[in-house]
């Protein structure tokens, strides 16, 4: 038997980083194969170089950094030692990317059928009729609907989802041995991943390709991998099978992932909340009208369609939806961020809804708020202190008492006392997390909306940020409105979960009874999408 | 400080820099330099430039120092330039800061209100407004303020409408700050680079247009100008070069001076551009 030569083979692979730069090497001593007919995946947190090896396999590096040590053999041939053409050749035909955000990657002014035609027409392959006929053909394969007059659409006319089709079937135009995906489904909603990596199996199987995956979500990797690679600060920390990776992790920084891998812990009861309710919303309306222009008709969306919910302090609730449910404009709507069209939101009895600006901005310290991005929502401009101060200065709070309320609040969410005086830019994602909790603590308040609080971090550090979370809700006695499209997240940190769609509460709910026995249509198909639902990272790591 | 470092890289931006405090320096010293009021006769009339080492530029018909005329020039030009570009970047972004926070109908009127002025072809609006209230550096430096101010409201309300959204700004919402605080300690601040580099600019615009004016006859009766001095040296172009040609050059330099500035301003300030030069 002679030896066969493996599809893809990175060996002792280096890529140094320029000077100023907080390691040495992007990545280091990278070896790993992959097979054709075998999903790969690589899988780090951000700045562990995952994405690294991806674009110097297609070349894609930036001018700044160049491989210094290593060969990457495709087919047995190093392309690092390739010429421009070369690579320019190999590119599409034996190997082939897809990429995070399908709307940026395609091009905005033709036509899907085009940009498909023309993987095909830079590499001159067929005549303009084969091409076309094979568009089609690539359309159907990759499941779009109507190939025929699809084609003819522009990108913006897609969906996300329908988007990074179209990438899979212009990666697979020119039947490449191999495929490179860079976390093609992290900005795509959970039941389109669900499709989509469904999708990526299927082609992967039925034309033998080797892929190799690029992601940061263990259950993704459970759905779908056969061999697994973890990487840590640019170096490979483990690898080996999907099983003996995820069921057997034996290195520190694998088994610490998979412990922070959110997981529903059925077996856990909550106690019921009692007393006075807090926030008690009612019949609550929120339409958007979007003016017709000269090639649009006018759109009328119900963001937020007749939702009524009643939360008690010391509660938390799950507010969980895919992009475009209405779930953050419901968030926005109770902090009165937007205008409301209709329905109750009473707080401690009293309604929000028609008070003017002016008259509830003195309630407003008793219901606060945590952004989204860590990197939006802090003033790049002020220093931490000026930023944990504004809100109770605003508030008629003495300066140096907000002062010392904000280095309390700095040791509260575990920061240094240093932090004060830096300013945002110093700081790591999930430290800004903490600051932005901070600030809405730094005014007491007795409701809390955390608006995919947590949808930013990195797996280790959303499991710290929601550690605290609990810990001080616990501490502090707030009820919590926990917006999130996280099915996972929600049901391990809320008391009752309540499922959006198209702007309804379609389900409500204590998270064990959604979890195991959904009724509603959509509650069910959204627990279905989720990755790596028949895998248990608390058994692995046990 | 690393935007130092910046504008230093950008050797036009040194060399704009290198001039502007030349002729900084100059306006300062006039008085020093040439006791004797730019208006008198000095010397004999019509000098060429170089030929009496007392007048290197030369004389006028009345025996007046061109030299002179360029270093009161200079005060008059510094002078117009910045104080009318301090008036329009108030009005400016006052406006436009309302327009872009508030948004809804204050936004549409504000900006109604600016496209009025946009309308109106800006050097005949000055001509006009200089006419009126009889010309002097009052209301030439008003009358340039007025004409120049719409395009900083329309930056100014851009930069604040998309700032408005930002999860900051509404973080200062929900903590209770009110409108005014949020415009000036959350948004301004961050809108401030853009405002800065097209004001830099605004003040080679101004003191384009304060010597159209001055050459027009429109200019301060009691200050010397560049422009003047052009306007008056027009019926001996061909006789006198050197009349026109030496307040022509001043303008020319000092404008570019201030351009080169603007350019590395807005390179050292928008981190997106940096490193364009590859």
């Amino acid at each position: 038997m002679k030896p066969i030569t493996p599809l893809l083979k990175v060996d002792n692979l280096s890529i140094e980083l320029p000077a100023g730069f907080d390691r040495k090497y992007a990545v280091e001593n990278l070896s790993y194969t992959l097979e054709a007919g075998e999903i790969l995946c690589v899988v780090g947190e951000s700045g562990s170089g995952k994405s690294m090896t991806a674009n110097a396999i297609m070349g894609l590096l930036p001018s700044y950094l160049k491989p210094s040590a290593g060969r990457i053999l495709l087919k047995g041939r190093d392309l690092l030692a390739m010429s421009e053409a070369e690579l320019a050749r190999e590119r599409g035909r034996t190997v082939s990317m897809i990429f995070q955000e399908p709307l940026s990657a395609l091009n905005p002014l033709m036509t899907v059928g085009e940009q498909i035609a023309e993987v095909m027409l830079v590499h001159g392959e067929g005549d303009a009729r084969s091409r076309d006929e094979r568009v089609l053909e690539l359309l159907d394969y990759v499941g779009l609907p109507d190939p025929a007059s699809l084609r003819h659409s522009y990108p913006f006319r897609l969906s996300g989802g329908q988007r990074q089709r179209v990438m899979i079937a212009m990666a697979l135009a020119l039947e490449p041995a191999m495929l490179v995906a860079d976390e093609p489904t992290t900005a795509l909603d959970v039941t389109t991943q669900a499709q989509i990596l469904d999708l990526i199996r299927r082609i992967q199987r039925a034309k033998g390709m080797g892929v190799l995956f690029i992601t940061h979500d263990f259950g993704v990797v459970a759905d779908i991998a056969d061999k697994v690679v973890v990487m840590e600060k640019g170096l490979i920390v483990e690898q080996g099978t999907a099983d003996d990776v995820l069921n057997r992790p034996r290195h520190p920084y694998t088994r610490r992932l998979i412990a922070a891998v959110p997981h529903p812990d059925e077996s856990a009861t909550r106690a019921e909340a009692a007393g006075e309710p807090l926030l008690e919303v009612r019949n609550l309306q929120k339409t958007y009208r979007s003016g017709g222009g000269l090639f649009t008709r006018p759109r009328i969306v119900k963001a937020v369609d007749d939702v009524s919910f009643t939360l008690r302090r010391g509660e938390t609730l799950g507010v969980v939806g895919e992009s475009g449910s209405g779930k953050s404009t419901l968030g926005r709507c109770i902090l009165k961020l937007t205008d409301v069209d209709g329905g109750e939101i009473r707080y401690r009895g009293k309604d929000l809804v028609p008070l003017s600006q002016a008259a509830f901005r003195p309630m407003r310290r008793h219901l606060q708020m945590v952004f989204q991005d860590p990197f939006a929502s802090l003033n790049p401009r002020h220093t931490i202190g000026r930023i944990l101060t504004d809100g109770p200065v605003a508030n008629g709070v003495p300066m140096d008492e907000a002062q010392k309320k904000a280095r309390d609040l700095l040791a509260l969410v575990g920061l240094d006392p240093s932090a004060y005086d830096r300013y945002p830019h110093e700081f790591s994602g999930g430290q800004r997390q903490r600051v932005g909790i901070a600030r809405a603590l730094a005014l007491d308040p007795e409701l809390l909306v955390a608006d995919e609080s947590v949808s930013a971090l990195d797996v280790s550090v959303q499991a710290q940020v929601l550690d605290l979370m609990q810990d001080l809700q616990k501490k502090l006695d707030i009820a919590v409105i926990f917006i999130t499209h996280d099915l996972r997240v929600a049901a391990e940190v809320c008391d009752k979960i309540a499922v959006m769609y198209r702007g309804a509460i379609v389900e409500a709910g204590p998270p064990a009874e959604v979890f195991n026995a959904p009724r509603h249509a959509y509650t069910q198909k959204l627990i279905a999408a989720i990755p790596g639902r028949h895998w248990n990272p608390r058994a692995a790591v046990a | 400080m690393s935007f130092l470092r910046r504008y230093a890289q950008n050797i036009g931006a040194l060399i704009g820099l290198a001039i502007l405090v030349v002729v900084v320096l100059v306006a300062f010293a006039a008085p020093l330099l040439y006791p004797v009021s730019p208006w008198q006769g000095v010397g004999e009339p019509l000098l060429g430039p170089f030929e009496d080492p007392a007048y290197p530029l030369g004389t006028d018909l009345l025996g007046r120092d061109i030299a002179a005329g360029i270093a009161y020039g200079a005060r008059v030009s510094l002078l117009i330039g910045i104080i009318s570009t301090a008036v329009a970047v108030v009005i400016g972004v006052a406006l436009g800061a309302l327009a872009g926070f508030y948004g809804g109908r204050v936004d549409d009127m504000l900006m109604r209100f600016t496209e009025f002025f946009q309308t109106i072809p800006a050097f005949a609006m000055a001509v006009v407004l200089v006419a009126i209230f009889s010309p002097n550096i009052t209301s030439i430096t008003l009358a340039i303020a007025v004409v120049s101010w719409p395009p900083v409201a329309r930056l100014v309300r851009g930069e604040f409408l998309s700032l408005r959204s930002r999860e900051f700004v509404q973080a200062a919402v929900v903590v209770g700050q009110t409108g005014p605080r949020i415009m000036a300690t959350q948004i301004l601040p961050n809108a401030i680079s853009p405002i800065i580099v097209t004001a830099s600019l605004m003040v080679a615009t101004a003191i384009l247009t304060e010597s159209s004016l001055s050459f027009l006859g429109l200019g301060d009766r009691n200050m010397m100008s560049w422009g003047f001095m052009i306007g008056a040296a027009r019926t001996m172009l061909r006789e006198a070069w050197w009349l026109s040609v030496f307040p022509g050059v001043a303008i020319l330099v000092t404008v570019l001076a201030i351009n080169l500035i603007g350019e590395g301003l807005n390179d050292a300030m928008n981190p997106h551009l940096r490193g364009r030069k590859g």
